[in-house]
């Protein structure tokens, strides 16, 4: 089985607030004449975030970190594997105590539009959850709904207003005012940023760096886009085809990556620098990524690695710690 | 309302041209008038687009056609919607080149298939036969290029080719366009919000709010040396994947403004954080700043000390 990484071997993630252990979704799909298919969506998942720490986790379109971040906040259960909040195993707790555990945990997504009841008021959508987790009611909700509406920026006059009277930028305040409204400790960020316009994006990851720093806040902060990723997180997971293939501090990636598809990610990332792109050289990958129904054999990234050779395709390399706090899953570790 | 509102601006045979803005700037709005495809009820009620010596503004139906299939290329940025799904992608690029006379049908049949190698999709004999949801959304993007490309224009527009592309995808096909361009020698209008791309791909770059030119200007002078608020802010406002230190972005407070009740005086300085009194009543023009380099701010950059820390 996959390796069970970064508790094992590195002391210093053993204080973590979210613990992964080996999560697997895989979803059902098609079902003809003979039989399912299965979406290996996330593969055998292992990773740990310290409290306070911003861990990014970055990928390419239906590599499977939307999954993972929606089993992490337990939104979709895993086939197997572990999610550990503090040291409660929210894959088997019921109850009172999940609920308990489930409130310091909350999301924000994508899509401002899409995530907001339309024929809800504002003071509706974020005063929910505090009726869901039956926090407060009434006059205490009311004012809460308030105190965290001035917290993410927005008018607490708006209360009354609908989702569609706000533009892009101050929908995505309010679904960041529905996320804090229980005062959580773990947030996971689903591409908060990447629907809106440059110029409100920066006040979104402003406002997200702000909030970490006021409440002291944990984020699974996942993007396609590395550079907001970069910019955001203490520590990066890159994951392709269900799995990570390397995780490490965000600064010793940029410097070195180690596993040949972070590197091919890094250096087709342009930059706004017309001399540095001058001399930009991206590495482009053959082919097409595999599909998530029947992922290669071994290492996934193995038909499309240039440096690929005949073990890649034999056997799975583990995501094994090469250097301090670097992991990666790859037998030719550096050597792209 | 006036989405595109006086601009001016002039491509090079072979040069790349960038024009930036965000989502109703008038980018989009720019470079469909070009072709004369402004969608209905719009019009372009002044001005002229020539290309050569000849006004597209006032061709017939026919010159319109005949500039459109031969002289001119558009690649949109989604490619699923672009494409019949009902049809092979083959005979849609067959079609192109059929419909605007220049080849045969047969002609046409038996440049296909060379055309996708070009445009480097592999194994093109048997993907000519492949519909449309049997390619992946970059293989989409390279059959619309290979469409564009197909009667070998002079002109390709690129309407944000990449936007809806992964990034490992995005590099491929932004070489692609680089060295079409190269190949065919023709002139490239990149429309996009993204910076970096421009700073990838473009030798003169068109900053547009609001329906105008902010600023344009080289690259270079451009991304070094911003003249306009707007255009410093909107580089400061984007993290970089080679950051080093961690710096706060720079955001630019507000909204961009509702174009049908535009802000008096510069269309930016409900925004700006540079602004003056000036700014408030009076819309600048576009000045030269130096030479081939142009602003539209009563400020500009260069006057503003510490623009850093300015609130």
């Amino acid at each position: 089985m996959n390796a069970q990484p970064t508790i094992a071997v590195d002391r210093s993630l053993k204080k973590s607030l979210v613990r992964v252990e080996n999560v697997v979704k895989y979803f059902p799909v098609g079902g003809g004449l003979f039989g399912h298919s299965i979406v290996h969506a996330v593969d055998g998942v292992s990773l740990a975030i310290p409290a306070g720490e911003t861990l990014g986790l970055v990928g390419e379109s239906g590599c499977g970190k939307s999954t993972l971040g929606r089993v992490i906040v337990q939104l979709q259960p895993a086939t197997s594997g572990h999610v550990f909040f503090k040291d409660v195993d929210l894959t088997r707790v019921r109850g009172e105590k999940l609920r308990r555990t489930r409130q310091q945990i909350q999301m924000i997504f994508q899509d401002p539009y899409a995530s907001l009841n339309p024929r809800m008021t504002v003071g509706d959508i974020v005063a929910e959850p505090l009726r869901n987790f039956r926090v407060a009611r009434g006059r205490k909700a009311e004012q809460r709904v308030q105190e965290v509406m001035r917290v993410v920026g927005l008018n607490p006059n708006f209360v009354n207003r609908y989702p569609h009277e706000f533009s892009g930028g101050q929908r995505q305040r309010i679904g960041i005012a529905r996320a804090l409204v229980l005062n959580p400790s773990f947030i996971v960020a689903d591409e908060p940023v990447s629907a809106l316009d440059v110029s409100i994006q920066a006040q979104i990851v402003n406002l997200l760096e702000d909030l970490q720093e006021k409440f002291d806040l944990t984020f699974l902060f996942i993007a396609h886009d590395l550079s907001v990723v970069r910019h955001m997180s203490d520590r990066i997971a890159v994951m392709y085809l269900g799995k990570i293939v390397e995780i490490g501090p965000s600064d010793s990636i940029r410097d070195k990556p180690l596993h040949p598809y972070t590197k091919v990610l890094e250096s087709s990332v342009p930059v706004p620098d017309p001399d540095l792109e001058a001399a930009r050289r991206p590495i482009l990958l053959k082919g097409e990524i595999p599909s998530p129904v029947n992922p290669p054999s071994a290492c996934r990234f193995h038909t499309r690695c240039p440096i690929a050779e005949k073990i890649c395709s034999e056997v799975e390399p583990p995501l094994e710690m090469k250097e301090a706090g670097r992991f990666v899953a790859c037998h030719f570790p550096g050597k792209l | 309302m006036t989405a595109v509102d006086g601009v001016s601006f002039n491509v090079d045979r072979g040069e790349v041209v960038g024009i930036v803005g965000e989502s109703g700037s008038g980018k989009t709005m720019t470079a469909l008038s070009i072709l004369r495809l402004v969608p209905e009820p719009g019009q372009i009620t002044n001005g002229r687009i020539l290309y050569g010596d000849r006004d597209v503004v006032h061709m017939s139906d026919e010159e319109i056609r005949e500039f459109r299939g031969n002289e001119v290329a558009m690649i949109f940025q989604d490619p699923m919607t672009s494409l019949n799904p009902v049809l092979r992608v083959g005979f849609q690029v067959e079609e192109a080149m059929a419909a605007h006379q220049r080849f045969t049908r047969t002609q046409a049949r038996e440049r296909v298939a060379p055309l996708l190698t070009r445009v480097r999709i592999p194994a093109a004999e048997q993907r000519v036969r492949d519909y449309p949801h049997q390619f992946s959304g970059g293989m989409r993007q390279r059959a619309m290029i290979a469409m564009g490309v197909s009667n070998e224009p002079s002109l390709l527009i690129a309407d944000e080719p990449t936007t809806a592309l992964d990034v490992t995808v995005q590099a491929s096909i932004i070489e692609l366009v680089r060295d079409l361009s190269g190949e065919l020698g023709a002139s490239v209008i990149l429309i996009t919000h993204n910076m970096a791309l421009i700073a990838s791909l473009c030798q003169r770059v068109i900053v547009m709010y609001a329906g105008r030119i902010v600023e344009q200007g080289p690259t270079r002078a451009i991304f070094k040396n911003p003249q306009h608020p707007y255009t410093w802010s909107l580089l400061r406002s984007i993290p970089r994947v080679d950051e080093r230190t961690k710096e706060k972005l720079i955001s630019i407070r507000g909204l961009p403004p509702d174009l049908s009740k535009p802000p008096p005086g510069c269309k930016f300085h409900p925004r700006c954080r540079f602004r003056v009194d000036r700014c408030f009543t009076e819309e600048p023009s576009l000045e030269e700043v130096e030479p081939g380099h142009l602003a539209r701010c009563w400020v500009l950059m260069r006057n503003v000390e510490a623009p850093e820390a300015a609130q």
